[in-house]
């Protein structure tokens, strides 16, 4: 019998800049039942998406099919033409992308987005679409069903969004629809809603999908099957149970064990007679605007926040985005001046701005940002970038400096070659290393990580927090780590602060985060965290206290 | 794409065929405006001919001017005060506009402010008139002629430079620069210029061809270079007369305007793009 859909040895290439042929995907099969939900799983770059957009007869540019066929509902995509995939894409084939932010025109009311395929496809009159829309909504859990779709995108939050485009997708009436990693950018306890209303409406519909992402807790929720990629090949496949509980493939066993941390020991025991803390901030208060009279910023971010970290130990501070948690990092930089409170490093109240601190207390207190990306300048190789604060704080040059960048690189583990790359030509967790190795050039007491490893794969974020804890034990570093995951900040943390609204909720040892925390919304927080466990998400909606906690926030 | 248009490999750079002819183009009247001197058949300013607008002939290559001289040694020497002030003002401006737009994105605040404003009102003056009175009022020469050219097209640069700065100095890495206590200047020329190097380039290129137009306007117009030396824009005003003769003598120095520019302006159309392989 023929599944709905069937992918057969697929192959994929690309031409490169210099004209080299490279694989991409290299003979991939597997199939779709109808009303299956299959997630296909991997790092990035491990093709998971480009398979995906195969199933619309999509290629990216300078991608192309070499051989294989994918058959949707008795038509391969791969043989059709254009105009053929064109009419399939919307009403058999749907897609919801990553970023639904990027996915809607900023200009254009929801609803005629929403039912502009009906009205590109022909499908219904418009007002039966409008309906439909509006039904979507209902079923998809937004607020105001009736009226939603009037507003701009701007004028409705990441998960309302993203469930938005889920309703554009679903208009059409397709039998496939696409997931592309469409909760990886939005906060854990918005994930569940988007997950709970997606997962609501494919049941409802009978529908097939496939569901792309990296995150095996939030796919163990959704898929029936899941499909494990790495490097353009099928590594293992299986029922979600079977992945979950009883992995062949070392790769996906890796991928499990990435996900359960090791607990973190803390490297410095615990200080007997109070001594002087490494790091403290007292009373900060914070924000971005005019100043009024008395000096109060118009948008508060930080409101007389305060903690302080000892020193060899690490401090954890949790929120959802907006909660102010990197304007906290800003402000103990001195980035942003604290409108009042103080910031005290070993003891010595710093200036609020990083102009007026010393170069010495700049050294000491060093900070890392989120995204690689645009923290290394894309213009300079790698050694000039480990060079500068060398020869910045510590006046080297020539050869010593030379060998220091060479010291620097194998402590992040990375090969001496490396100096002479620009940071486009390193991978995404490469890059991470050199932006840490930066921090490490100054000889720092504290280092200030903002979300680190957020924007990294599960296993590379792994091993880069390893890298955390092996520098922490040689340099006797002290770390303020800032991030929405629990899962990394309870890997190296020995304190956690929660932060909502720019205010410090709780404050409590990262071992007691399970039945420890006492604040409603830092409760709600450690809950929302998805679990390698296929029943999570259906028993958190049956439990009263946790519904009633989301739907009051 | 590689099939429209021809594509190679040089020294790890892709070039396409326009490029490249816009290129020998570029250098050939480069050649021109430092070794044309040496080439000319005749002294550019004598006399040699009793026919006035006379035509291409063996003798006189591009024919003759309306006094009887030589075009195609007076072309040559043309070149010399063409390229030489338009190359000359492209890079005063330049400078002065990319330094001072960097300063302003980086620096922020009042600086920005009053700087943005200065040159705004500087730039809302309609340049041709400007360069007029200028010139009118303080008399020709070639220093003079370069100043008025360089500060007709600061303001422009200024705001190309700013905008494309202000872009780059809200990316983490000069956040990181800053948290380091990096001073302005490294800021600038390290963190800043290297990444908006590429557009400033073009922009250059592009302001170079309206420099040479303006100049060759003033120039048509009786300001810019004054006999008996003469650039190609003074070349076709002295020879207008013959435009109903269907003289060489007005053909060719427009035709030598037109293929500098045009040159110019495929070149940048057409840079050469660096080929970089990540996988390698």
């Amino acid at each position: 019998m023929a599944s709905f859909v069937e992918i057969r040895d697929l192959k994929l290439g690309a031409v490169t800049d210099s004209g080299r042929d490279i694989d991409i995907i290299k003979g991939v099969s597997f199939d779709i039942a109808e009303g299956e939900i299959v997630a296909l799983i991997g790092e990035s770059g491990s093709g998971k998406t480009t398979i995906a957009m195969t199933l619309m007869g999509h290629c990216r540019p300078g991608c192309y099919v070499q051989s294989g066929a994918v058959v949707v509902d008795g038509k391969d995509m791969v043989q059709l033409s254009e105009r053929q995939r064109a009419a399939m894409r919307g009403t058999e084939v749907a897609y919801v992308p990553q970023s639904a932010a990027a996915a809607f025109n900023p200009c254009k009311r929801l609803l005629d987005q929403v039912v502009e395929v009906a009205r590109i496809h022909k499908l219904m009159p418009m007002d039966q679409a409008r309906a439909k829309a509006v039904e979507l909504f209902r079923a998809l859990a937004l607020p105001d069903p009736e009226t939603i779709g009037q507003r701009y995108p701007h004028q409705v939050s990441g998960g309302q969004l993203q469930r938005l485009s889920a309703a554009m997708a679903l208009i059409g009436g397709p039998k496939l629809v696409i997931f592309d990693e469409p909760t990886t950018a939005l906060d854990v306890t918005t994930q569940i809603e988007v997950l709970r209303a997606f997962k609501s409406v494919m049941t409802a519909g009978g529908m097939a999908g496939v569901y792309v992402s990296h995150d095996l807790a939030v796919v163990a929720q959704i898929a029936d099957r899941i499909v494990v990629l790495r490097g353009g090949e099928v590594q293992e496949v299986g029922t979600t149970q079977q992945i979950l509980h009883d992995a062949q493939h070392p790769y996906t066993r890796e991928l499990l064990a990435a996900f359960h941390p090791v607990p973190h020991a803390a490297v410095a025991p615990a200080p007997q007679a109070a001594p002087v803390p490494a790091l403290e901030v007292v009373g900060v208060t914070a924000g971005y605007g005019p100043v009024d009279a008395s000096g109060v910023p118009h948008k508060l971010a930080l409101r007389d926040v305060g903690c302080a970290l000892e020193k060899g130990r690490n401090l954890g501070v949790i929120g959802e985005s907006g909660s102010g948690k990197s304007t906290l990092a800003r402000a103990i930089a001195g980035l942003l001046p604290p409108s009042s409170g103080s910031i005290l490093l070993g003891g010595k109240v710093l200036a609020g701005d990083a102009r007026q601190r010393s170069k010495d207390e700049l050294r000491r207190l060093q900070i890392v940002f989120q995204l690689a990306d645009t923290a290394l300048n894309p213009a300079r190789p790698v050694g000039d970038i480990l060079g500068r604060p060398l020869s910045f704080y510590h006046g080297m040059k020539g050869a010593a400096r030379e060998a220091r960048i060479v010291e620097l690189l194998d402590m992040v583990r990375l090969p001496a070659a490396m100096r002479h790359r620009l940071p486009g030509e390193l991978s995404g967790g490469q890059k991470q290393r050199v932006n840490l190795a930066r921090a490490l050039a100054a000889n720092p007491e504290v280092i200030l990580c903002d979300e680190i490893t957020s924007a990294l794969d599960t296993v590379v974020a792994a091993a880069v927090i390893e890298l955390l804890k092996e520098l922490q034990r040689e340099l006797d570093l002290s770390y303020v780590f800032i991030s929405h995951d629990l899962s990394t900040v309870q890997a190296i943390c020995d304190e956690v602060m929660v932060m909502f609204a720019g205010e410090k909720v709780e404050h409590l040892p990262a071992d007691r985060i399970h039945g420890g925390a006492q604040h409603a919304y830092s409760r709600l927080l450690f809950a929302s965290v998805p679990k390698l466990d296929t029943g999570w998400l259906d028993g958190l909606s049956r439990d009263p206290e946790f519904s009633a906690a989301l739907a009051r926030r | 794409m590689a099939s429209s248009s021809l594509s190679r490999g040089l020294l790890g750079y892709r070039v396409n065929a326009v490029g490249l002819v816009a290129s020998a183009v570029i250098l050939f009247w480069l050649f021109i405006a430092l070794f044309g001197g040496q080439f000319t058949p005749y002294p550019p300013g004598e006399i040699v001919d009793f026919d006035y607008f006379g035509p291409m002939s063996g003798q006189y290559w591009l024919g003759t001017d309306y006094l009887g001289r030589d075009m195609l040694s007076r072309i040559l020497m043309g070149a010399r005060y063409t390229v030489g002030i338009s190359v000359a003002a492209v890079l005063i401006s330049c400078f002065l506009g990319v330094v001072l737009g960097m300063m302003a994105a980086v620096i922020g605040g009042w600086l920005d402010t009053c700087l943005s404003r200065f040159l705004d009102a500087l730039n809302s003056i309609p340049s041709k008139l400007f360069g007029l009175v200028v010139v009118a009022g303080i008399g020709s020469s070639i220093p003079v002629l370069i100043g008025v050219l360089a500060v007709i097209y600061t303001p422009g640069a200024y705001r190309f430079a700013r905008a494309l700065a202000v872009n780059i100095s809200t990316m983490d890495f000069v956040t990181v620069a800053r948290a380091r206590g990096e001073r302005t200047p490294y800021l600038i020329t390290q963190e800043v210029l290297p990444n908006i190097l590429g557009p400033v380039l073009t922009d250059m290129g592009l302001r170079f061809v309206f420099i040479v137009l303006l100049l060759s306007g003033l120039s048509f117009l009786g300001l810019g270079v004054q006999p008996p030396n003469a650039d190609w824009g003074s070349l076709v005003r002295e020879n207008i007369g013959g435009l109903s003769f269907g003289a060489p003598a007005v053909i060719m120095p427009s035709i030598a305007i037109a293929t500098l520019t045009i040159a110019v302006n495929l070149l940048i159309d057409n840079l050469p793009v660096r080929i970089r392989d990540r996988s390698e």
